[in-house]
C-alpha cells in the first residue's frame, strides 16, 4: 500500500475513526493490528521476517536484562565480601555473556538483511571476476524479494537491543508492545528510525481526542501530500527522461537533471516523512523529526546532521563511536602516533571510522557500486573539508565576511551543488557512466537548451513548469517561516478566513495539481525499497 | 459558543464540498466538440416520451440507424442507447437501466461486441459509464468494465480522474459547466459527409474464433432479461465492412439465435436488398454509414419491425406527434447545416468532422 | 581538570570551556571533536570512555566530562 494510494487513504481514515471510538486501553492494540494488516498488504509471506526479528530481540533483550539483574543482586548480596578486583572480574564475565547474546542477535538480524539485500550484488561481482580472470563459470541469481521496510525496522530494532545491552533502559516486558514498536506502520516504509525510549513515551499511552493535535496532524499530512504528488511526482518525469537517456541528454541537461533530482528527492522524502509524522500526530504519537531544513546547510557535514537525521544518529551512535573509541582503535592511534607522529596518529580513528560509516551508509542505500562510491565520495568531501578547516579559519579571520548574507548564500549554494552532484551516482546506471556524465557538464556547454524549447520535451509542459516554480516558491517560503517556529502554530493565530483559505487551497491544490492517476505513472516513494 | 463553532464547521465543510463539486463540473470532459459521442449516454435522461424499440450496442447502431426515418416512414418510436466501443456487459447494464424507465416492445442488439470478452480501454469505458446516472446498475457496470489499473473511486469522484485537465480548460468548459445543449436526438449521431470505400481489407487470421465465456454470459443474461420482461430481442450485425466480421463468428451467432429462438439478421448479407452503395453511403470508407446509408437501412429495418413485430403506427397518436415534430426539425436542421458545411469547405467541419 | 581544559582548548582555542555548559547542544563539539577528545583523554588519563557513555549529559561541560573521567577511573 503506497502512501499515495486510495486504499491507504481509506485505511488511515478508518483507523482514525476506530482509534478514537474504542476504549482507550485498546488503542495501542489496534495500532499493532493495523500495522500487521498494513504489512500483510505488502505480502503475507514477509510477516515471517518481521516476526523473527521481533521475537529474537524480545527473547535476547530479556536474557540480557536478566543478566543485568543477576549482576546487581550478586553484587549487593556479596557487598562486603568481594574485593575490587573480584567485582570487576565478575562484572566482566557477565558482560561477556551479554556480549555473546547481543552478537548472536545482531548476527541473525543483520544476516537476514545482508543475505536478502546483498546476495545478488555479491553474485554479480563474483560473476564479473570469474568472467575476467577465471574460467568464466557464472553463478545464477537468487530469487529474493526484499520485505517491505526491512532496512528500517532492522536498524530500529538493533538500536533497541544495543541500548538494552548498554543498560540505557530496561527492555519492554510486553511482547506485543515490542511488536508494535518494531512494526509501527507509518514509519515502516521509510523511517524515521525511532529510539525506543523516545517513541515509547507516546506510543502506548491512552489518548483522548485532542482537537489541536488531530488538526495539526491532518495539516501536516496534507502538506506532505502536496510535496509528494504536486512537486515530487511531477518533476520525477523530467528526471527520468534525462537520466534514462544519457546519450541524448548531456552537458547542461545533466546539470538541470541534477537540480531536478535535488528538488524531487527533497519533496518526495520530506513529504513522505511529513505524512508519517502527521499520521502519528493525529494518533497522538510523537515521532522524532527527520529533517531540519537541510538545504540551508553551510557544509556537507552540517547537511548530514540535518538530512535523514535519525539515520545519521543511528550510524553515529552504533557504528561511528563504537569503532572510533574502541580499545583496539585507541591502541592503534597511540601506536601510529609513535610511528608517524601526532598529526597522523590523531586522525587515524576518525578517518577509519568515517570510511566504515560511509561505506555502510552507501551500501545501506542500495546494493550497487554506485552507492558504495557515493558513500565514499561523501566521506572524502567531509574529510577534505575537515582538513581545510584551518585554512578557512585563516580566510575568515582575514576577510571577516563569513557572517555576511552573500557569503552564507554562497556556502549554502555550494553545499547544495556538492550534494546534488554526488547524487548523480543515484541517477545513472553505473559508476563509469556517472563520471562520464559528470564530465560532460564541463565539456559540453549547450546552454542554449535552456532557451530553445528543449526543456519542453522532457515530458513536462509549460503548465508543469509553472506549477513546479510555484511549488518551489512555496517550499522556500515555508522554510523561511519555519525559522520562527512551527508554521502551523503561526497559522493558528491568523484570522479564520485566511486560515481556511490556506487549508482549502492546499487541499484543492493536491487534488487538482497532483501528478496522480491516469497519465502519470504511479511512482513509489524513493525510499520504499530500502 | 458551541453552536457557533458547529455552524462555522458546517459552513466551512459546505464551502469545501461546494468548491470541489464546481471543480469537478468544470474539469469533466464536455464532449461538445471533437469526440462528441461522449455525450450520447447522458442525453437519454432528458428524453421525453416512450419508445417501442430500443437499440443497444456500439457505433454500429448509433451511426447506422436513424430513428427519425423509422418515425417518418413507419411511425415507430425508437431510441438508441449506443456508445463508442460499448462492451456487451455495458450493453446489458444499459438495458437493465433503460427498463427501469420504460418498457419497449422490441430490443435490438448489435452483436459485434461479442468479440470482446474482457475490459478493453479506459477512455471508452469512461464515455459509456460517466454519462450514466448513479445507481446500483451503474456500479455493476463499472465493476464489470474496469481494467486492472482503474479504481472504482475514480468513477465515484470523477474529479480524481479528470483533475489533470486543469491546464486544458477552455471557454467551452465554463459555458457547459452545468447544462449542455442537446447534440443528438434519440441517440443517433448523424454524419452527412461521404468517403467511399476503396478497398476492403481481408480480416487477419485469428488464433481463436470462439466468442468468450464472459461475452456469452452477458448475451444469455440479455436474452433472459428480455424474456422476463416479455420483450422481443432481435440480434443484428450492422452492414459495416470492418471491423471484419468472420464467418466463424457468423456461424456461432446463427447457431445461438437458432438455439434461443431469436431472430438474427446479418445486414452484411443484405447490402443489395437494403440498397446501400458504399460509394455514397459511408463517411469513413466502410466503417460507418452516413446519413444517406442510415436512412436506407432504417427504411429496410422498419419494414421488418412493422411486418414481423406488429409495432403500431403512432403517427396519429397525439402523445407522440409534438415530441417528434421537434425532433424532425432538429434532424433536418443538422442535416442542412452539415450539407452546407460540406458544400462550403469540401468537408464536414463541426459535429466531430475534420474541422476539429 | 587543568589537563582536560588544555585538551579542550587545543581543539577549539576560541571557546571559553570553563563556564560553557552546552557544548553538545550548541554544537561546539562535533563527533570528530569527541573522538579526538576521547583519544586524548585515553593517552593523558589512561581512561577509555566507551561508546555508550557518549551522551550529551557527559559532554555538555568540562565539569561533566571530568566527572565522567573520575567515575570511570574509579571503576577501573
Amino acid at each position: 500500500m503506497l502512501f499515495t494510494s486510495y486504499s491507504f487513504l481509506i485505511f488511515i481514515a478508518l483507523l482514525f475513526v476506530i482509534y478514537y471510538t474504542i476504549p482507550k486501553k485498546y488503542q495501542w492494540k489496534l495500532l499493532l493490528f493495523a500495522s500487521y494488516l498494513f504489512y500483510a498488504f505488502a505480502g503475507v509471506k514477509f510477516l515471517g521476517y518481521i516476526l523473527l526479528t521481533t521475537i529474537s530481540v524480545y527473547l535476547v533483550s530479556h536474557k540480557i536484562d536478566k543478566l543485568h539483574q543477576m549482576r546487581t543482586q550478586y553484587l549487593s548480596k556479596h557487598k562486603g565480601e568481594l574485593s575490587r578486583e573480584e567485582k570487576k572480574e565478575y562484572k566482566l564475565s557477565i558482560k561477556a555473556i551479554q556480549w555473546k547474546w547481543l552478537l548472536f542477535t545482531l548476527f541473525i538480524n543483520f544476516g537476514i538483511l545482508a543475505v536478502l539485500k546483498y546476495t545478488n550484488f555479491t553474485i554479480a561481482n563474483i560473476n564479473y571476476l570469474t568472467q575476467a580472470f577465471g574460467n568464466g563459470r557464472q553463478l545464477s541469481f537468487w530469487n529474493l524479494a526484499l520485505p517491505m521496510g526491512i532496512s528500517f525496522y532492522t536498524f530500529q530494532t538493533m538500536g533497541y537491543i544495543i541500548d538494552v545491552y548498554r543498560g540505557k533502559y530496561a527492555p519492554e516486558k510486553n511482547l506485543f508492545k515490542l511488536a508494535l514498536f518494531v512494526s509501527f506502520f507509518p514509519q515502516l516504509i521509510q523511517g524515521p528510525i525511532s529510539r525506543f525510549d523516545d517513541l515509547s513515551k507516546t506510543l502506548f499511552k491512552e489518548k483522548s481526542f485532542n482537537n489541536k493535535s488531530v488538526n495539526f496532524g491532518l495539516q501536516r499530512i496534507m502538506w506532505g501530500f502536496f510535496k509528494k504528488v504536486v512537486i515530487a511526482d511531477r518533476i520525477l518525469i523530467g528526471v527520468t527522461t534525462i537520466v534514462s537517456n544519457p546519450d541524448t541528454y548531456q552537458g547542461v541537461f545533466v546539470f538541470v537533471g541534477m537540480l531536478f533530482y535535488a528538488l524531487q528527492l527533497y519533496a518526495d522524502f520530506t513529504g513522505g516523512i511529513d505524512i508519517t509524522l502527521g499520521i502519528a500526530e493525529v494518533l497522538g504519537i510523537k515521532v522524532q523529526e527527520n529533517f531540519n531544513r537541510p538545504y540551508f546547510s553551510k557544509s556537507i557535514k552540517e547537511f548530514w546532521r540535518r538530512w535523514h537525521i535519525t539515520l545519521g544518529t543511528w550510524f553515529k551512535e552504533y557504528l561511528f563511536y563504537p569503532i572510533s573509541v574502541c580499545r583496539p582503535m585507541l591502541k592503534l592511534s597511540k601506536f601510529s602516533r609513535r610511528i608517524f607522529g601526532d598529526a597522523i596518529g590523531k586522525r587515524i580513528p576518525v578517518y577509519l571510522a568515517t570510511l566504515v560509516v560511509w561505506f555502510t551508509t552507501g551500501i545501506w542505500h542500495g546494493s550497487s557500486w554506485n552507492f558504495v562510491v557515493w558513500g565514499l565520495m561523501n566521506s572524502l568531501v567531509i574529510l577534505v573539508s575537515q582538513e581545510f578547516e584551518p585554512l578557512y579559519e585563516r580566510f575568515h579571520n582575514k576577510f571577516k565576511i563569513q557572517h555576511t548574507f552573500g557569503f552564507r548564500s554562497f556556502q549554502v549554494a555550494r553545499t547544495i551543488l556538492l550534494m546534488s552532484s554526488l547524487r548523480l551516482f543515484d541517477c545513472y546506471r553505473d559508476v563509469p557512466l556517472t563520471f562520464k556524465m559528470f564530465g560532460t557538464m564541463f565539456t559540453n556547454y549547450n546552454v542554449n537548451i535552456l532557451f530553445n524549447g528543449d526543456l519542453m520535451n522532457l515530458g513536462l509542459s509549460m503548465a508543469d513548469y509553472i506549477v513546479l516554480l510555484m511549488g518551489l516558491v512555496l517550499l522556500l517560503t515555508v522554510s523561511l517561516i519555519q525559522r520562527n517556529g512551527s508554521v502551523r502554530s503561526q497559522l493558528e493565530i491568523q484570522p479564520l478566513v485566511l486560515r481556511y483559505a490556506i487549508y482549502y487551497s492546499l487541499i484543492i491544490a493536491v487534488i487538482i495539481l497532483g501528478a496522480y492517476g491516469v497519465g502519470y505513472d504511479s511512482s513509489q516513494f524513493i525510499y520504499n525499497q530500502f | 459558543m458551541k453552536t457557533k463553532r458547529v455552524l462555522i464547521s458546517f459552513v466551512m465543510a459546505c464551502l469545501l464540498l461546494g468548491s470541489l463539486f464546481l471543480m469537478e463540473r468544470l474539469l469533466m470532459p464536455k464532449y461538445v466538440s471533437g469526440v462528441v459521442e461522449g455525450s450520447l449516454i447522458e442525453e437519454y435522461y432528458s428524453e421525453s416520451g416512450k419508445h417501442d424499440v430500443i437499440f443497444i450496442g456500439d457505433c454500429e447502431v448509433y451511426e447506422n440507424i436513424s430513428p427519425i426515418t423509422l418515425w417518418e416512414e413507419y411511425g415507430i418510436a425508437s431510441y438508441i442507447r449506443g456508445s463508442a466501443q460499448q462492451l456487451i456487459w455495458q450493453s446489458y447494464y444499459l438495458l437493465e437501466e433503460t427498463l427501469k424507465y420504460e418498457k419497449p416492445e422490441v430490443v435490438v442488439f448489435n452483436v459485434l461486441a461479442m468479440k470482446y470478452d474482457q475490459p478493453q480501454n479506459e477512455a471508452y469505458n469512461r464515455m459509456t459509464l460517466d454519462g450514466m446516472k448513479m445507481s446500483p446498475t451503474k456500479l455493476k457496470s463499472i465493476n464489470a468494465s474496469m481494467l486492472e489499473e482503474e479504481s472504482l473511486i475514480d468513477y465515484l469522484f470523477p474529479l480524481l480522474r479528470y483533475h489533470s485537465r486543469w491546464s486544458e480548460v477552455t471557454k467551452s468548459d465554463f459555458q457547459n459547466i452545468f447544462k449542455k445543449e442537446k447534440q443528438f436526438h434519440n441517440g443517433y449521431y448523424m454524419r452527412a459527409d461521404v468517403k467511399p470505400v476503396e478497398s476492403i481489407p481481408k480480416g487477419r487470421k485469428l488464433p481463436d474464433y470462439q466468442f468468450g465465456d464472459n461475452a456469452y454470459y452477458y448475451l444469455n443474461s440479455m436474452v433472459e432479461l428480455c424474456k422476463e420482461n416479455d420483450i422481443e430481442l432481435i440480434l443484428i450485425k450492422a452492414p459495416s465492412l470492418y471491423p471484419y466480421w468472420y464467418d466463424e463468428w457468423e456461424f456461432q451467432m446463427e447457431k445461438y439465435a437458432n438455439k434461443h429462438d431469436l431472430q438474427y439478421i446479418n445486414f452484411l448479407e443484405l447490402i443489395d436488398e437494403v440498397g446501400i452503395d458504399f460509394n455514397t453511403d459511408t463517411y469513413d470508407a466502410g466503417l460507418h454509414l452516413n446519413v444517406a446509408g442510415a436512412e436506407k437501412l432504417s427504411k429496410y429495418f422498419g419494414k421488418i419491425l412493422r411486418e414481423e413485430y406488429q409495432i403500431v403506427d403512432k403517427r396519429n397518436n397525439y402523445d407522440y406527434v409534438d415530441i417528434w415534430k421537434e425532433k424532425i426539425t432538429f434532424y433536418n436542421d443538422i442535416k442542412e447545416t452539415q450539407y452546407a458545411e460540406i458544400d462550403k469547405y469540401g468537408s464536414l467541419q463541426s459535429f466531430g468532422g475534420n474541422g476539429e | 581538570m587543568k589537563i582536560l581544559l588544555d585538551i579542550l582548548n587545543e581543539l577549539h582555542p576560541d571557546i571559553e570551556f570553563e563556564n560553557h555548559n552546552k557544548l553538545i547542544d550548541d554544537g561546539v563539539l562535533d563527533s570528530f571533536d569527541i573522538v579526538s577528545l576521547i583519544a586524548e583523554i585515553d593517552s593523558e588519563f589512561d581512561v577509555a570512555i566507551p561508546a555508550e557513555e557518549i551522551i550529551p549529559d557527559n559532554f555538555n561541560s568540562a565539569k561533566a566530562l571530568y566527572a565522567l573521567i573520575e567515575r570511570l577511573s574509579d571503576e577501573d
